[in-house]
């Protein structure tokens, strides 16, 4: 048997005005975990895409097993044994998990379709993997979790020499992360190849053998995990120094209070009730918890989003009601959602009209909303280079830049609309570590100029690195309210599960 | 509270199968204002009318379940039956378009027909998936171009743009033969493709392909299937499909001219929708395209039969589509 599984060798791959792979190498052996890891933009999905064939590189050679193969589309990636958890979850809405496991394989008896042989074996497959949910759901109602572990039952399930996850715990709770890992740490001992991308570092020092490094589409180096630390992981990945993953906390917080939220109960009996806090001016408030906590919900509801039942909003001691997005931005809220992609940027636009969404009406300078756009471009331009925005210009459709400079468009357009208090949910995930650097800036900053934060996130060290104090929640409920310079990942996480432990005792 | 719950239970029932209910409260209302609509004849008549649409409904189906579409349906239903006439008349009509055809056998005819449509689906199919085109755009064009052809055909000396007739008995025996005097041989036909079409989308890979590639056509690529294939496939079956019911409405009027199937691919995605097949693809049943072609047929020939004003009728209609259609997006906001 050969040393290596899999080798990509001088893989080389232009796009139209840019070489997003130039000569990168990957050697990956049986039964190990390979992290690949780099920036967005770095080159790692590319060369997944070449591998999966997605793309067909411009040069170099892909060897399995030491002989060269041809790969031109999935279909033939699949036949040679390698799979490929997406980074953009993709199910089939309409379908039942079934479905959308064995999609393209289909179970048969002569010309027929045998479903009740594919559900027997699709829930072998769930229960193997332990993961409790009925197969026979329609996937559009599975929640982002559960999407990725059908996702990776479905990897799983192709029985691949090679299996690529491509960040497989972007919205993976750290519980669900264990139990991935679990998954990984078997499918290594049956021999298989695992190529992990992750930006999460800790994550990468926990399950990895092997990694290799990528920056700017170029190969930077590979080494055992025994031989490196998250930080020299990080310079290498940023090509620079990087002396802390979160800016100072210069203690900017202020006595007077901005907002208050007094008994916030949703109108649906299984989400969040009896939420009480305030968050002050210049604060940070950060909001933990397993998936599930109900925390989207509750900042949802915040803005107007999704109906409450009960509760109250008091801004600098005025009562407001957000009975809809539209009143909580008049309000002075912002909202940057969970799902980027789905329900933030607008793709085909520009940098320009996603930056100005908001505020067209409000600084076209008129009555009738006419648009002069040399008129509005300063302001763009303004909060643009003040967040420092890579773009090649403003016209850029906003699908092209990556996703940390997408977010910070997002942000910008919020920054036009004069919003004080912002809705942050999970304003980093999927982006890289440099960029996720230059987010905790921007919200420092933002802060220090009398703004107030309340951000959701699942990533324990950015609850507890960015956040001046942390609110938990457990299955709807508040559990707990930390200041974050004292708090510990234990103390948050027995908060985050209190609720579910006492239930358990009490049935 | 329970009784409250209980009401609004009945109101979802209720709105859930309005469509059923409006149909039967228009029946009823028929019946009361005409009581010989009440008899046997009147549902035999109707499934003889609905035999043609449900075909084309069926054919439409193919395209929409793919989140595309085919405005060249219609077109294509009155270029097989102009080109089918032409060569299935009897060799002792006066007026023969091709006044030199060998008396061929009525398989012929229908071959060669149906082999013309496929190349029109092909093409469609060819257009919508390797040069990326929008098939609300390129069946538009293809709509155009088909009607253009079939005029310049139908024009061809000696026939000069005269409506076709001398149909073959063996072709127009289809319809005028009627299973124990009552149902014609198309329904029959109509209905075996309707649970041939069922059979395909439910049992077979192929069919669930169909559904994988509307439901998410990304989804479909990354798990090793040819979304083109699919799509081509697709498009090729729906235009035998449109393609056939051309060759039934020539059985059925014993002619054709190039009109025949005007907008007929109009009422046919109409009548999918009101049966709840989604126009972004993915979702919709068999049963649904035939529910929804009976409420079609069933209007204009119940309003018909108490001699409602034909004006009227197409306001009846527009409501009908638009409520159903506003009913079904409710039920998919529940979801």
């Amino acid at each position: 048997m050969d040393e290596y599984r899999l080798r990509m060798i001088d893989i080389t791959k232009t796009f139209p005005g840019v070489k997003a792979l130039d000569k990168v190498q990957l050697s990956v052996r049986p039964g190990t975990v390979h992290a690949l890891i780099g920036e967005n933009g770095a080159g790692k999905s590319t060369l997944m895409k070449c591998l999966y064939g997605l793309y067909r590189q411009d040069s170099g050679t892909i060897e399995i097993d030491g002989k060269q193969v041809e790969i031109s589309s999935p279909n033939e990636a699949l036949k040679l044994g390698i799979s490929m958890i997406q980074q953009e979850l993709a199910p089939i809405p309409y379908m039942n998990i079934v479905n959308n496991i064995w999609a393209g394989r289909m179970e048969k008896k002569g010309i027929i379709i045998d479903d009740a042989l594919m559900l027997k074996k699709t829930q072998k497959l769930l229960s193997e993997l332990e993961f409790n949910i009925s197969p026979k759901t329609i996937a559009g109602t599975l929640s982002v979790s559960q999407l990725q572990a059908v996702e990776i039952a479905k990897a799983v399930s192709y029985d691949s020499k090679i299996i690529v996850m491509d960040e497989p715990t972007s919205s993976l709770t750290d519980a669900e992360t264990e139990h991935l890992f679990k998954i990984i740490k078997r499918l290594k001992s049956e021999g298989r190849s695992i190529i992990y991308i992750s930006h999460k570092l800790e994550e990468i020092m926990e399950i990895a053998d092997e990694i290799t490094v990528m920056r700017d589409g170029h190969y930077v180096m590979k080494s055992s995990i025994r031989d490196i630390t998250i930080d020299g992981l990080i310079n290498l990945m940023v090509g620079r120094k990087m002396e802390d993953r979160f800016p100072p906390n210069e203690h900017i917080v202020k006595e007077e209070i901005s907002l208050e939220v007094q008994n916030f109960t949703s109108v649906n009996p299984k989400s969040f009730r009896n939420i009480n806090f305030s968050v002050r001016k210049g604060e940070i408030l950060g909001i933990g918890g397993l998936v599930g906590a109900q925390r989207t919900e509750l900042v949802e509801s915040i803005f107007g989003l999704r109906p409450i039942a009960d509760g109250k909003l008091v801004k600098y001691g005025k009562e407001i009601h957000n009975a809809n997005p539209k009143e909580a931005i008049k309000n002075g809220f912002a909202m940057l959602t969970e799902e980027r992609r789905a329900t933030g940027i607008i793709p085909m636009l520009s940098v320009f009209d996603n930056t100005m969404a908001v505020s067209y009406k409000k600084l076209c300078g008129n009555k009738i909303g006419l648009i002069d756009n040399k008129r509005l471009q300063k302001y763009v331009d303004q909060v643009v280079s003040n967040l420092n925005v890579k773009t090649p210009s403003t016209k850029t459709p906003i699908e092209n830049l990556s996703g940390g400079n997408q977010q910070k468009v997002l942000i910008c357009r919020w920054l036009l609309a004069n919003s004080d208090i912002l809705i942050l949910d999970e304003p980093t995930r999927g982006i890289d570590v440099g960029a996720k650097y230059e987010i905790y800036k921007i919200m420092r900053k933002l802060t220090s100029e009398g703004k107030s934060i309340i951000m959701v996130s699942s990533e324990m060290p950015e609850l507890i690195g960015i956040s001046d104090r942390i609110m938990v929640m457990c299955e709807g409920r508040q559990t707990g309210m930390l200041e974050a310079s004292a708090a510990t990942q234990e103390q948050v996480m027995s908060f985050a599960t209190t609720s579910s432990k006492t239930s358990r005792k009490s049935r | 509270m329970n009784s409250i719950n209980r009401k609004k239970k009945l109101n979802e029932v209720l709105l859930d199968n309005a469509l059923i209910i409006a149909l039967f409260a228009m029946i009823i209302g028929i019946i009361i204002i005409d009581p010989a609509f009440f008899q046997w004849r009147v549902v035999t008549d109707i499934l003889t009318q609905s035999a043609v649409k449900l075909i084309c409904a069926i054919g439409l189906m193919f395209t929409l379940l793919l989140g595309g579409t085919d405005l060249a349906g219609g077109r294509q239903v009155g270029l097989a039956a102009v080109v089918c006439a032409s060569l299935a008349q009897d060799v002792t009509y006066s007026n023969r378009f091709w006044p030199n055809l060998p008396n061929l056998p009525i398989i012929v005819p229908i071959l060669i027909t149906l082999g013309l449509v496929a190349c029109i689906g092909l093409i469609n199919g060819l257009m919508i998936t390797k040069l990326h085109m929008a098939p609300f755009i390129a069946t538009y064009g293809m709509a155009s171009a088909v009607y253009g052809i079939n005029q310049l055909y139908f024009a061809k000396k000696p026939n000069n743009s005269q409506p076709i007739g001398g149909i073959k008995n063996s072709l127009t025996v289809l319809s005028r033969f009627k299973i124990g005097g009552q149902i014609s041989i198309m329904v029959v036909i109509a209905f075996a493709i309707l649970l041939f079409t069922w059979f395909v989308l439910n049992k077979t890979t192929f069919g669930r392909n169909i559904y994988i590639v509307g439901g998410n056509a990304e989804a479909a690529k990354v798990s090793g299937i040819s979304v083109t294939k699919i799509t081509i496939a697709c498009f090729v079956i729906e235009s035998i499909l449109v393609g056939f019911a051309g060759i039934l409405e020539v059985a059925r009027t014993g002619g054709a001219n190039s009109s025949y199937g005007n907008a007929y691919e109009f009422d046919a995605i109409t009548s999918c929708v009101i049966g709840g097949v989604s126009l972004s693809g993915g979702i919709g049943k068999v049963s649904g395209a035939l529910i929804g072609v009976m409420i079609f047929t069933f209007i204009s020939y119940g309003l018909s039969f108490i001699g409602l004003n034909s004006n009227w009728q197409l306001v009846i209609k527009g409501v009908i589509i638009c409520t159903s259609v506003a009913l079904d997006m409710r039920k998919n906001a529940k979801k």
